[in-house]
């Protein structure tokens, strides 16, 4: 860059600190970068590493108290907008940087079309009337790639899709035409096959309109997709910034290093030979109606929740569901713990059916088929203390060990998942996500089980801690002869783990294959998709070229 | 961002003890003196002072407080008919608060476990529960309890049935809205998954998150049981003559508000106070209770706003 030119905005030295009863604690400390038209700036980061907290302070969107900006400004053009009064911010923010969120969901008003909420964006900055306004309005939504934008404005948000709701957030963002647009982790919650397509809107409205995009995340392969430059955040302070290539080619921090290698690599492994071990669990023809009375016959019309899923276990196996949000596969692992009933199918554990159980038989089945949740913030309960979350399954299962052995074991199992034997007496909003997972999967290993299902559980983690949780499920399956059921939504992550999986669609199973055999030759065209659809680095693809893989999609879908 | 609380070092000492902590607030001390005070009045004061509540004085009538011509006993001052306003209120102390807690105590289990009932289960005895609680909703609490009272006849027992039956509702409604909540929540799920029993998820993992909330509305609702006395009381259905409450003092004395305050004045402050106490000492309470609030009492004094740099 050079010295002369005045970049668009510029953060300089910024601290912030967040003041609280417990004492204050620093977001960020001493951050500055900077960002020039029609580039992309990455801030990269895990939870809690001060990316959000920069970007807030652009917009002004830090309340104050508790916060307090201790060092540092901001700059737009040069001009110093640390300290701007209510009006001079409202009239700044949306017309010269605009900003969109991770939930599009909870930022757009459930009880107002979408016309009503894009016309609000000019009439509150007083550019024009309401006609006006509502004929702009359809101009973006035509932008932004909504279908048929003249009947879809009166349309409320519920009534779009996930990934159309966020082209929506874009769509009010870019309203005004601002320099500057922050997306804030824009594409966590959507699907991986509309990652693609959000993006790309990105990248398109970049080219067309020379926007500068300041763009959050924790996702290395978005990150990669989308940076010209980036900086690495962990902390409250910058470890690394640079050209976005060279961040990734050659990492130089030690954190940023250990980030890169929490990439899932892609390397070739060897097809693994087909398990012939005995069954553990046989999955046949599991169906599930939602709001259908028991043995009620559903109509042709209906749609199932999950239809006709058959699949086999076999000891020391672990098979892997894979599906987009809706695909049913939650709602397989509810059925198999018969957490939820089944409308119809049946589930063999050890050849016997799970679903006809009766009370007790189904106790002891419990003990041996464990679950381990997505959310670890809500999987356990806050008042209770480490030690009596892990030691519950031995008060319901008095014959496992008795009460005497109780805090040895619960010192063992914490070691055996990497925590220390004193967290025992802590409570679980002491810890992290990852270790909060740690300990969740402590309590499954307390009832010492055969089959664990982990439905989505490492999703709600930093990727660098999705490995490790990983890592830690592999060896206990080699230590304590395990076997797996792992749902999730994210494909690369089974394929060093799962030696089978299965693509969920719709509640219907698409494709069953080997793992290395799925990557390699996936059969239908929506594994192919699934398989292709992370985001490739910006720097291997074509400059203003779109890619011909989300090309299509996004004509096919359309949203 | 997510604020993310990061562990403590290793070596931390010990949390205080319950005890200790509540010593350590000010407020919440004095809130629990007064509280013990009031109770040790009720339970033994009547025998010390029974005769003297009881016994005219016509010197005495509506002596203003803070003198002692007439001995220490009329240092409150004294009513119509001269007597000690002391010593009535620390006999009417036992009536009040043993009416109050029993209908309070009694309306509280049992709405709460109605509540539970109502909310963790899917079949008609929920839907039930809920159209009964509907019906005693809709009708007026005073008629419901002068009717009953009237039919059944006015005594202590009776008027306690009825204030609790009245006050049921409010518990078991919020009762059955957080239980609604909290079973979605996913530990109910995990703890099914473990094998846990129905009784078990409520009494374990439900239970405990609403019973906080459920003893900060018994606190606020004290004052209104004991006011809700004085009106039955006043319309003749409560507590029967010679037997008095503080509810029934206050509105004994509210005709001579203009030239005798003090005759409403000291049962209205007593009652005042004690709901007070009990307000506070249920939101200490239900910090002390919910294990990611409990830093702030466990803060050492004047150890506030110290920067620390999160590592």
């Amino acid at each position: 860059m050079t010295g002369a030119r005045t970049p668009l905005v510029a953060v300089e030295n910024l601290t912030v600190d967040f003041h609280s009863g417990a004492g204050s604690f620093r977001a960020v400390e001493g951050v500055s970068f900077h960002v020039d038209p029609g580039e992309t700036l990455v801030i990269l980061g895990e939870s809690g590493s001060g990316k959000s907290v920069s970007s807030s302070a652009i917009m002004g969107l830090i309340d104050m108290p508790p916060g307090e900006i201790v060092t540092g400004r901001i700059l737009y053009e040069g001009r110093d907008i640390t300290h701007l009064t209510e009006a001079e911010r409202a009239a700044f923010n949306g017309s010269k940087i605009a900003m969109i969120f991770q939930d599009p969901l909870s930022h757009l008003n459930p009880v107002f079309t979408i016309g009503w909420q894009l016309a609000e964006v000019y009439t509150a900055h007083g550019k024009c009337d309401r006609a006006e306004a509502r004929r702009r309005s359809v101009e973006v939504l035509r932008r932004v790639g909504i279908p048929d934008p003249e009947t879809r404005i009166d349309w409320y948000p519920h009534q779009f899709s996930g990934g159309q709701r966020q082209r929506i957030m874009i769509g009010m963002a870019i309203a005004l035409d601002p320099k500057v647009l922050i997306a804030d982790e824009p594409t966590t919650a959507l699907d991986v096959s509309v990652q693609g397509q959000v993006l790309e809107l990105m990248r398109k409205l970049q080219r067309e309109d020379g926007l500068a995009i300041i763009m959050i995340t924790h996702d290395l392969e978005v990150a990669a997709s989308m940076a010209d430059r980036i900086v690495v955040m962990n902390q409250g302070n910058i470890v690394e910034r640079g050209e976005a290539r060279q961040v990734f080619a050659r990492p130089r921090h030690a954190y940023t290093r250990r980030l890169m290698s929490a990439l899932p690599d892609h390397d070739a492994k060897a097809e693994r030979p087909e398990s012939t071990a005995e069954p553990i669990l046989e999955v046949r023809r599991l169906t599930k109606y939602y709001g259908l009375p028991a043995g009620a016959e559903p109509r042709p019309a209906m749609k199932p929740a999950v239809g006709d899923v058959s699949f086999t276990l076999r000891k020391g196996q672990t098979i892997g569901i894979v599906g987009e949000s809706g695909s049913g596969k939650s709602t397989i692992a509810r059925m198999l713990l018969r957490l939820t009933p089944t409308t119809s199918g049946e589930v063999l554990f050890h050849g016997e059916d799970v679903l006809a159980m009766d009370r007790r038989r189904l106790l002891a089945y419990r003990r041996r088929a464990q679950m381990v949740f997505q959310d670890p913030y809500s999987s356990m309960n806050p008042r209770m203390s480490v030690f009596r979350i892990i030691s519950e399954p031995w008060i319901i299962h008095p014959d496992i060990l008795p009460k005497a052995k109780w805090r040895d074991r619960v010192a063992e199992l914490l070691g055996l998942v990497g925590l220390r034997p004193e967290h025992a007496d802590r409570h679980p909003h002491q810890f992290s996500g990852g270790q909060r997972q740690r300990i969740a999967i402590a309590r499954a290993l307390a009832c010492d089980p055969e089959l664990i299902v982990c439905d989505e559980a490492v999703s709600a983690l930093d990727v660098s801690i999705q490995m490790q949780v990983i890592e830690l499920l592999a060896d206990l399956r080699e230590r304590l002869g395990l076997s797996y059921i792992f749902i999730t939504h994210d494909l690369p992550i089974v394929r060093d783990f799962a030696d089978r999986v299965l693509v969920m669609k719709s509640g219907r199973l698409v494709e069953e294959q080997e793992t290395e055999a799925l990557f390699r030759r996936p059969r239908e065209d929506y594994t192919r998709m699934l398989v292709n659809a992370a985001p490739k680095p910006k720097w291997e693809v074509e400059p203003g070229a779109a890619r011909p893989a989300e090309r299509a999609a996004t004509e096919r879908v359309g949203g | 961002m997510t604020p993310e609380i990061t562990l403590a070092p290793p070596k931390r000492k010990r949390a205080p003890s319950a005890p200790l902590l509540l010593l350590r607030d000010p407020m919440t001390a004095l809130a629990l003196g007064y509280l013990i005070l009031i109770a040790l009045v009720a339970i033994l004061g009547p025998m010390f002072m029974a005769d003297l509540a009881a016994k005219p004085n016509f010197r005495a009538r509506n002596l203003a407080p803070f003198t002692l011509e007439q001995g220490w006993a009329f240092v409150l001052g004294a009513d119509t008919l001269g007597r000690s306003l002391l010593a009535r209120l620390v006999v009417a102390a036992r009536t009040t608060l043993g009416i109050a807690v029993c209908a309070v105590m009694c309306s509280l289990v049992l709405g709460g476990l109605l509540g539970l009932v109502a909310g963790y289960g899917r079949g008609w005895l929920s839907a039930a529960i809920l159209r009964v609680t509907d019906i005693v909703m809709s009708f007026p609490s005073l008629l419901l309890a002068l009717i009953v009272l009237y039919s059944l006849g006015p005594s202590v027992l009776n008027l306690v049935i009825v204030l609790a039956v009245t006050r049921i509702p409010i518990y078991l409604r919020t009762t059955r809205a957080e239980v609604l909540e909290v079973r979605q929540r996913m530990f109910v799920s995990a703890a099914e998954a473990l094998g846990a029993s129905d009784t078990r998820i409520i009494f374990r993992h439900i239970a405990p998150i609403v019973i906080p909330t459920l003893l900060t509305i018994g606190a606020i609702d004290f004052a209104t049981v004991v006011l809700a006395e004085s009106s039955l009381s006043f319309l003749g259905l409560g507590v029967q003559a010679p037997a008095f409450t503080w509810g029934s003092m206050v509105a004994t004395g509210r005709g001579y508000l203009a030239n005798a305050w003090w005759i409403a004045f000291w049962p209205g402050l007593a009652i005042l106070l004690t709901t007070l106490s009990l307000n506070i000492l249920s939101s200490w309470w239900r910090t002390y209770s919910d294990p990611h609030q409990r830093w702030r009492l466990e803060l050492p004094r004047g150890g506030r706003g110290t920067k620390e740099k999160r590592s």
